[in-house]
């Protein structure tokens, strides 16, 4: 109550400080004045609880971030540390001998670089022709006066809903004959039915003068579309390549179905989850990942699977942490993608 | 970006109110509720005919639509021919679908209450299990975590644990499943999580996470939190901002503490987001909960750890054993539909839109 000014009315101590603080100020200032003052006598009063929570609350947000991080700084510390001396353990978040032997085992192996290329070559198409394609039927649906919008659109919907399921899908592409060939990465994928109907609703928001002059002055839908609509759709069309990109970065299940069988095909996340797959069983299952140690040799270069492993875990992840800072201005709008599909 | 389009983009998903700045916003609704109402009259007025000149007039169009529409229909629904391998005694060896040997329903008795019943009522309980669980200390998680970053006042120290806490998002489930694999294993093999219960005294001898089938749905959705736990706080923290000030300054003038005002405000104010995200999100129970369980699974888990896409994969797909993999897929599709369905069904009467 301290900071009640001295011509107010004595008020009970159960009454908060709001109104007699309030009162008098009214009648001198500006109404907003008058919003801003209670919180401030509040906090003072609440001092001991807020510093309590607040503290409590931050060292625990500390925490989390913490434990967020933790698991890829002590990847990225075993991959920094000498491969044989990983093997034995306790590394925390900083090397214990410092070596970058691991990277160039692993930029020197034929597979793993490769793979790279071939995840960033995948990963340019399939967000190339997934933001044309879906561009393109996102302005004729979004057209008003078109006829066919509803049951087009209505088909485009449910597939979010319906999936044939993983062999009769693995069956068609090796009908189509597209088994073992770059195509099977970006031909099944050019159109997301989800990212159709946020660009549709996006460009539904344009208002219909700008393309009404445009159509008037003679151009054709194409051209509408290409040379009007694309680049006032620039802000959804970033969110969604972005989004395409990571997931395509990130797939691993379309090589092992489709292009498993051709090694300059294969992918970065596929490389990986291969090596994933034969640590768990050799290391999970004889309990220790010591057993295997050494075993690793690439050029005359000794190292240890997990040292390696780690190496290429950080490989996968960079690109990804790369973007990372570009995705973060969209993230409102970019959730939306993300959390709702699930 | 401008407000306008990313309010949109909130239409488009059903959840209106999150993204909005409060002072706009009942002037924005009573807007947005009239224009509602003239597309709906628009919607349901005279139906043009279509009429071959219309068609030609729209050519243009129709040339963007249509080619992309075959592509969706051959992509996304010719495969249910595939479907007829579930009704087959398939062999890869002995050639097309049409070479088959045709054996009814046999299929479907024996996945269900035959020799493979036991082990496919297993999978549907673990899928279940592993999605719930999930599905549960996510949400449960995501609500606190938004709560707590809505009680931080700096904004630096809050953008930075958002764009910490985002971050596992964007990593693939292979590269999470691999960095699980370390934290779980042994403490000679690096796993920092039993490093920590043996400092701390919690256990007295490592814990052997990954060979124990009791711990494995536990597993599942502790790493699902780690990767999601941020970014599932995105559409709350939304909502939150979408609470009308007034309602708080109201409560501090009636003595409401921080803890009330969390509880009887806030809390109250992101239910309806809540609830049909939950809802939303259940309808996908049946096809959440592929990599983890395929990658941390191995023989001695994995009566915890087969979910139905596990079994699809490895003993349909990798062993040949196409149909009665088919049959699995068939049946995660049909509850998929019937499950999401109801759930945009009731999604919709809380009056809420919902995307189809």
């Amino acid at each position: 109550m301290s900071s009640t000014p001295v011509g107010a009315p004595v008020q009970p101590v159960a009454q908060p400080g709001a109104e007699p603080a309030a009162k008098p100020l009214a009648t001198l200032v500006a109404r907003p004045l008058i919003r801003r003052k209670p919180p401030k006598t509040r906090r003072k009063k609440l001092t001991t609880e807020h510093v309590l929570f607040t503290t409590a609350n931050t060292t625990f947000l500390i925490v989390l971030a913490a434990v967020t991080l933790y698991p890829l700084l002590n990847t990225l510390a075993i991959s920094l540390n000498d491969g044989m001396d990983a093997v034995r353990g306790g590394i925390g978040i900083w090397p214990r001998v410092f070596s970058l032997k691991n990277y160039e085992v692993v930029l020197n192996m034929d597979t793993i670089y490769k793979a790279f290329f071939m995840s960033v070559l995948k990963t340019v198409v399939v967000v190339a022709t997934n933001l044309f394609f879906t561009s393109m039927l996102a302005y004729a649906l979004s057209r008003s006066e078109f006829v066919f919008r509803r049951p087009i659109t209505l088909i485009f919907v449910l597939t979010m809903y319906f999936d044939a399921g993983l062999i009769p899908n693995y069956l068609l592409i090796r009908d189509l004959g597209m088994l073992n060939s770059f195509q099977a990465y970006w031909v099944p994928v050019i159109i997301s039915a989800f990212n159709l109907i946020v660009l549709r609703t996006y460009m539904k928001s344009i208002p219909e003068e700008v393309i009404e002059s445009a159509r008037m002055d003679g151009a054709g839908h194409f051209r509408v579309w290409w040379q009007i609509v694309m680049p006032l759709c620039k802000p959804a069309l970033a969110v969604i390549g972005l989004f395409v990109a990571v997931g395509s970065w990130n797939a691993w299940l379309d090589t092992l179905l489709y292009n498993s069988g051709e090694q300059w095909l294969s992918t970065l996340q596929y490389e990986l989850q291969k090596l994933l797959a034969s640590s768990m069983n050799a290391g999970q299952n004889s309990g220790n990942m010591a057993n295997n140690a050494a075993s690793v040799a690439s050029g005359g270069q000794l190292t240890s699977p997990i040292a390696l492993r780690s190496a290429i875990t950080m490989v996968a992840a960079v690109p990804i942490l790369c973007v990372y800072p570009f995705l973060q201005k969209h993230f409102v709008s970019g959730l939306m993608i993300g959390s709702v599909k699930g | 970006m401008t407000n306008a389009p990313v309010s949109d983009l909130v239409t488009a998903t059903g959840l209106e109110p999150a993204a909005e700045p409060a002072s706009t916003r009942s002037a924005d609704r009573k807007a947005r509720k009239a224009q509602k109402a003239r597309k709906k009259s628009v919607a349901k007025g005279p139906k043009r005919k279509i009429t071959w000149d219309i068609v030609w007039a729209q050519r243009a169009l129709l040339a963007m639509a249509v080619p992309l529409l075959l592509y969706q229909v051959l992509f996304k629904y010719v495969p249910v021919y595939g479907w007829a391998i579930a009704f087959q005694n398939y062999k890869p060896g002995r050639g097309g679908i049409f070479d088959q040997q045709w054996v009814g329903f046999d299929n479907f008795e024996k996945l269900f209450t035959g020799v493979m019943g036991e082990r496919f009522r297993q999978v549907i309980i673990n899928t279940l299990g592993q999605s719930i669980l999930t599905l549960v200390v996510g949400t449960f998680g995501a609500i606190i975590l938004a709560l707590l970053l809505n009680e931080v006042k700096n904004l630096g120290f809050k953008r930075v644990l958002q764009n910490i806490t985002y971050m596992p998002h964007f990593l693939s489930w292979v590269i999470v499943a691999s960095l699980a694999a370390v934290a779980l294993s042994l403490p000679n093999s690096g796993g920092f999580i039993n490093q920590f219960l043996l400092a701390v005294g919690i256990v007295d001898e490592p814990v052997m996470f990954l060979t124990e089938p009791n711990y494995f749905w536990g597993i599942v959705a502790g790493t699902s939190l780690w990767k999601e736990l941020g970014w599932n706080t995105i559409l709350y923290l939304a909502a939150i901002t979408a609470i009308d000030p007034a309602l708080y300054e109201a409560a501090e003038v009636d003595g409401a503490g921080r803890y009330r005002k969390m509880w009887n405000i806030t809390l109250p104010g992101i239910m309806p987001t809540i609830v049909v995200l939950l809802i939303i999100n259940s309808g996908w129970i049946l096809s959440t909960n592929f990599e983890l369980p395929y990658f941390l699974g191995n023989g001695l888990i994995s009566e915890r750890a087969e979910t139905i896409d596990v079994f699809v994969l490895r003993y349909g797909y990798q062993l040949g054993n196409y149909s009665l993999a088919v049959v699995a897929g068939i049946f995660k599709t049909i509850v998929a539909i019937i499950l999401v369905g109801s759930a945009n069904q009731a999604a919709k009467r809380m009056n809420q839109e919902t995307l189809v």
